[in-house]
Parts: structure tokens; sequence; C-alpha cells
């Protein structure tokens, strides 16, 4: 798919995110508004084989874990906009009875999801095990995950980054959305993590940047690169950078949004600033 | 009376060790996991058999039960191996949202459990993981009496599609289950029947219960002893049918009498058939170093308590 037409789903992605936190009055739009293009290149940008039907064990395509769970509204919207189940949904966004729950779980059979993440720092140890088995089925498809900058503080995510180097788990490509901002403030106030490229390095993982996560181009072609560098004996980091709350200009250069709704009018504002593109649910 | 024949003393974890091994060679999809525990859980054969299908995480419990969870998606039936305490405590969020939560076919097989590993003391016992396990939502929770009991237990669960707790020990203990029996998950094993008083036991007070009935028939008490190896599902019907006919109830179990299969008993039982009930467990306490032997009669977990408490509940039928 070319750019501009990436760039248009994105941007109905960024409507789909803004009306599900505002209809419930919660969730979290800042990080989900973030990762809108990369969200947007996996599925639909062609970075990610992956079967139009959903099947839990996903042999022979290619297989994605959110990790930071809380940016569900991104992936509940590109994943209903990809077919996996009806974008009418949306509606029940952490609505009692729904299987769109506040964090995205396997409980409810919500087609697309193949693990339960919220609780942070699980994600890249299920997609470890996960790359495992499709080294054991001679399966050559790739595992993604997408981690939150600030999550990478969850202790488990170091267990996991020392097995895949150490084990030279190659078909795996995970993603750090370095937004700088977590819930408390910005993750230099919170608990500065140091050179996070130095300490992926240090462990033994292949790693590149993507300087503007943000920027539909840069992401495709990122991920384009990170693909090429799998298979050569070093699992393949890839830090992202983006800005949180992207797309609303009131919602950028803070953490304020990390985990708040828009009201009525602010989300009047924002919705002005992405107008429709595929049609709203 | 019945005798149950001591084959001769082997330890549950061999029993584990010798069903995973029969897994390697009938069940292509079984894999195995470790965190640096693979001679105390006896799973050298498997490995040696199965290079491939092994997976040597490191001292990292939380990222062993992450990639369980992970190995299942791609048709692996995961076997995660360490002490009960590493097995449970230590990773109790992982196993909830990665395994239970996420309704994950992983099995947990959790050695060294209850005081009788002995020496190391109260840092790597664990009287507490049967009370976390069953909180879980769909957690199966297997407490093993002996060497065949385990083998067939690790052999049944590869079969059950869904998360389950395989509690097991170190010491060498009575092997009496004939090698031909059949596991079945949540279905009790009556060893005794009797009319005074129901015994209800599990894990290594099994044959302790056994030892105790024995000695109540010498004294004209006529013991009923269940075996209850799955303690979720709880085979309810056993239970009530047994305490209706004999009016009272000994459970005895290596764990805290907080969250364990006494509660549950008691649970059923208040439910369905109130009776009088002891509690042969430890009393929210921790254990401490000292040899199996040591322990259970310091922490009234043999025989000897469970005479005890069987004089004490028939006086309070």
């Amino acid at each position: 798919m070319e750019i501009k037409k990436l760039e248009d789903f994105a941007t109905q992605v960024r409507r789909d995110i803004l009306r599900q936190v505002h209809k419930v009055n919660s969730g979290h739009p800042g990080g989900s508004l973030g990762c809108t293009e990369f969200f947007t290149a996996l599925y639909q940008g062609g970075i990610m084989e992956h079967k139009p039907e959903f099947n839990m064990d996903g042999k022979d395509e290619d297989l994605f874990f959110l990790s930071n769970g809380h940016i569900s509204p991104v992936f509940y919207s590109v994943l209903a906009r990809s077919g996996y189940f009806p974008v009418d949904e949306l509606n029940t966004f952490r609505l009692i009875d729904s299987r769109l729950q506040g964090h995205p779980t396997t409980h409810e059979g919500l087609p697309g999801i193949r693990v339960a993440s919220g609780s942070l720092g699980q994600g890249m140890s299920v997609a470890l095990g996960a790359a495992q088995a499709k080294k054991l089925n001679k399966d050559k498809h790739l595992v993604y995950t997408l981690h939150g900058d600030g999550e990478l503080q969850e202790g488990q995510n170091w267990e996991a980054i020392m097995y895949a180097a150490g084990n030279k788990v190659d078909n795996i490509i995970s993603t750090v959305d370095v937004n700088g901002q977590q819930i408390d403030g910005s993750t230099e106030t919170v608990l500065p993590m140091g050179n996070l490229k130095a300490k992926f390095e240090a462990f033994g993982w292949d790693v590149m940047e993507i300087e503007d996560g943000n920027d539909m181009k840069q992401v495709i072609d990122g991920l384009t690169e990170a693909k090429s560098r799998t298979g050569k004996g070093k699992p393949v980091c890839v830090l992202m950078t983006t800005m949180m709350g992207n797309g609303v200009d009131f919602m950028m250069h803070t953490h304020a949004w990390h985990g708040k709704a828009p009201n009525d009018e602010q989300l009047e504002n924002a919705l002005s600033q992405n107008p429709e593109t595929l049609g709203d649910y | 009376m019945k005798k149950y024949t001591d084959t001769g003393k082997q330890d549950t974890r061999s029993g584990f060790g010798a069903g995973l091994t029969e897994l390697g060679r009938t069940n292509p999809n079984v894999v195995a996991l470790c965190a640096d525990l693979v001679g105390s859980l006896k799973m050298q054969d498997f490995i040696d058999e199965n290079p491939e299908r092994f997976f040597q995480v490191g001292i990292a419990e939380a990222n062993m039960m992450g990639m369980s969870a992970g190995l299942t998606i791609g048709g692996k039936i995961p076997f995660a191996g360490t002490f009960a305490n590493f097995a449970t405590g230590r990773v109790y969020d992982q196993i909830r949202q990665s395994i239970a939560y996420s309704g994950k076919n992983v099995k947990i097989c959790a050695s060294h459990s209850g005081v009788t590993l002995g020496e190391d003391g109260a840092t790597h016992q664990i009287l507490e993981d049967i009370g976390l396990m069953k909180m879980l939502p769909g957690m199966i929770v297997i407490n093993t009496c002996d060497f065949n009991q385990t083998k067939a237990a690790t052999l049944a669960i590869a079969d059950y599609d869904g998360p389950v707790y395989l509690r097991f020990g170190r010491p060498k203990v009575a092997n009496f289950t004939p090698e031909d029996q059949k596991f079945e998950i949540g279905k009790a094993v009556h060893l005794y029947d009797g009319n005074d008083v129901t015994i209800i036991a599990t894990g290594h007070l099994v044959w302790e219960a056994i030892e105790a009935a024995q000695k109540l028939n010498e004294k004209g008490i006529s013991a009923e002893v269940i075996n209850i190896h799955t303690i979720k599902p709880l085979d309810e019907q056993a239970i009530i049918k047994s305490v209706r006919k004999t009016g009272c109830v000994v459970t005895a179990e290596e764990h805290n009498f907080l969250g364990g299969l006494g509660e549950s008993v008691a649970r059923t039982l208040a439910e369905n058939n109130p009776a009088p009930q002891e509690f042969v467990a430890t009393q929210d306490t921790f254990g401490e170093s000292g040899t199996p032997e040591q322990l259970f009669e310091k922490y009234g977990l043999n025989a000897e308590a469970i005479l005890k408490a069987v004089e004490k509940v028939i006086r309070r039928k």
C-alpha cells in the first residue's frame, strides 16, 4: 500500500482511538496515538504476513504480541479494520460483556489476541516461547513484539532479553516505543534508564533505531530493515522514538494523556485535527 | 484389613522424571523447561533423548513461565519444572496473566514442595502453594502421594488441555500405588472403607494416613481413608458420601491449614453435610531446617498426629 493510503488509515485509527476512550471516559489514548503508524505498518503496510482468519496456533504466519497492553485502543482499531472482527464492535470498548476488555485478553475469545497483557513486562517472554515453537515447527515466520520504554523497568524483560541473545532467538523483532513518558512523568524523572541501545547491545542484540516513529515511511523502511536482519544469530531490537499523543496537538509534549480520556469539547477539537478517511464506526 | 505394600521407597520427583521421559517418547508435542534445577527435577533422561525439545532458561522463573505460555502457541505442551516455591509465589503474576487468564496449556511441575525438602530451610520450602494455585480460575491442582502416582499423573496431565499445577517432593517415601493404576484428574482414590471416621489425605501424608488407619484398626476404630490427589477440581461427591456415613473427618496435608486441602473439604461439607473436622496441617507458620522425619514430627504431619486428630474428632461427633 502506498504511504498516503497508510497515512489515511492511520488517521482513521486515531479517530477510533479517541472515540473509544471518550465514550467510556477511560483508557489510554497517549501511547495509542504514538504507536498508530507502527500498528498500521505491521498489519496494513505489508510488514507482517498474517492470515485473514484467526487461528490461535499461528502456524505459517507472522505473530505479534503487545506487551504494553494498555494501548489496547490502537490494537483494537487496527485489528478490526484489518478484518479480525467487526469494526462496529469498537463501540463496546471497556463496556460490560465486551470482548474488548480494558487490556487485551484471550479470555473472551477476541480474534487477533494470543495472550493477555497489561500487567507489564511479560510479553517478550511469551513471544520468545512462540518464537522457539516456530523453530521447532520449522516455520520460518517471524514474531514481533511491542514494549513501552517505561515498561523496561520491569525485571522480567531483562531475563527475556538475556535468554533471547544467549539462545540465538533470531526470529524475533522487539520494538520499544521510546516516547520518554510514563504515568507519573517522564522516564527521566521516574526512573532514568540510561542508554537503551547500549543496554540491548551489551546483552547481545542487534539494535537499530527509527528516529521518527510517527513518520509512516520511516516506520515502514525501519521495520523492513529489521526483517532483513533476522535469521542471523541475533534477536533484533528496534528503538522507535515516538511522540505520545501524536496527531492531537494538545496531547503531545506531555504525559498527561497517558491514561486520560478527552471530554466532549476536547474530542471535537481532536477529531477536527484527524478528518474521517475510512468512515467512523 | 487390606494391606498396602511399600514396594521400595522412592521420591515422587523421580516419578515425575520417569513420566516425562515416557512422554518424550510418546508425545512429540511435549517440551520441557527448567530454571537451573535439572538434577533436582530428574529431567536429565528427557533432555538426553530430546535435546531439541528442552529449554534451559537459567535462574529466571518469570521468563520460564512466560515462555511456557508462548510455546503453547504453536501447539507445544510445555512442562515447566522448578521448586514449588519458585514455581508459584515467585511468579504468581506471570502464571496468573500469561497462563491462567490466557487459558494456556502449560503444566507447572513443582518439586520440593512442603517442608520435606528438609535441610535447606524455609527459604526453599513452601506451605502456601496449594492455596495460591487453587485460587486461580481454571487451574487444576494436583498433589501426588508416591512414585507411581506421580508418574501416572505426569502422563495424564499431558492429555488434559489446560493449565495444571502438579505438586510433588524430594524425600523418598513409600511407593504403594499399583503401577497400572490409571490416573483420573479429579477422581478420589478410596484406600480403606470404614465407618467411624473419614481421613482425607493428599501427597506425602497419604502413606501416614494408611499407617494411622492400621493402628486405629488395632484399637477397634474403623477409618475410611481417601487419597485426594486432585485438590481442584475436588471430588466432592466422594467426600460427602463418606462423611455422611462416618459423621466426622480428618484432613491431612503437608501445607498450611489456611488455603489447603482441609479448607476445600470444609467448604464442601459446610455446603452439603456439616461435620466435625480436624486439620492435620501446618498452623500458619514457616518451616525450618531439619530432616524430613524431624520436620514431620515437629510440625505434626505424621501418622501419630493423624491418630490424635482422629481421637479428638470422634469425641466431637
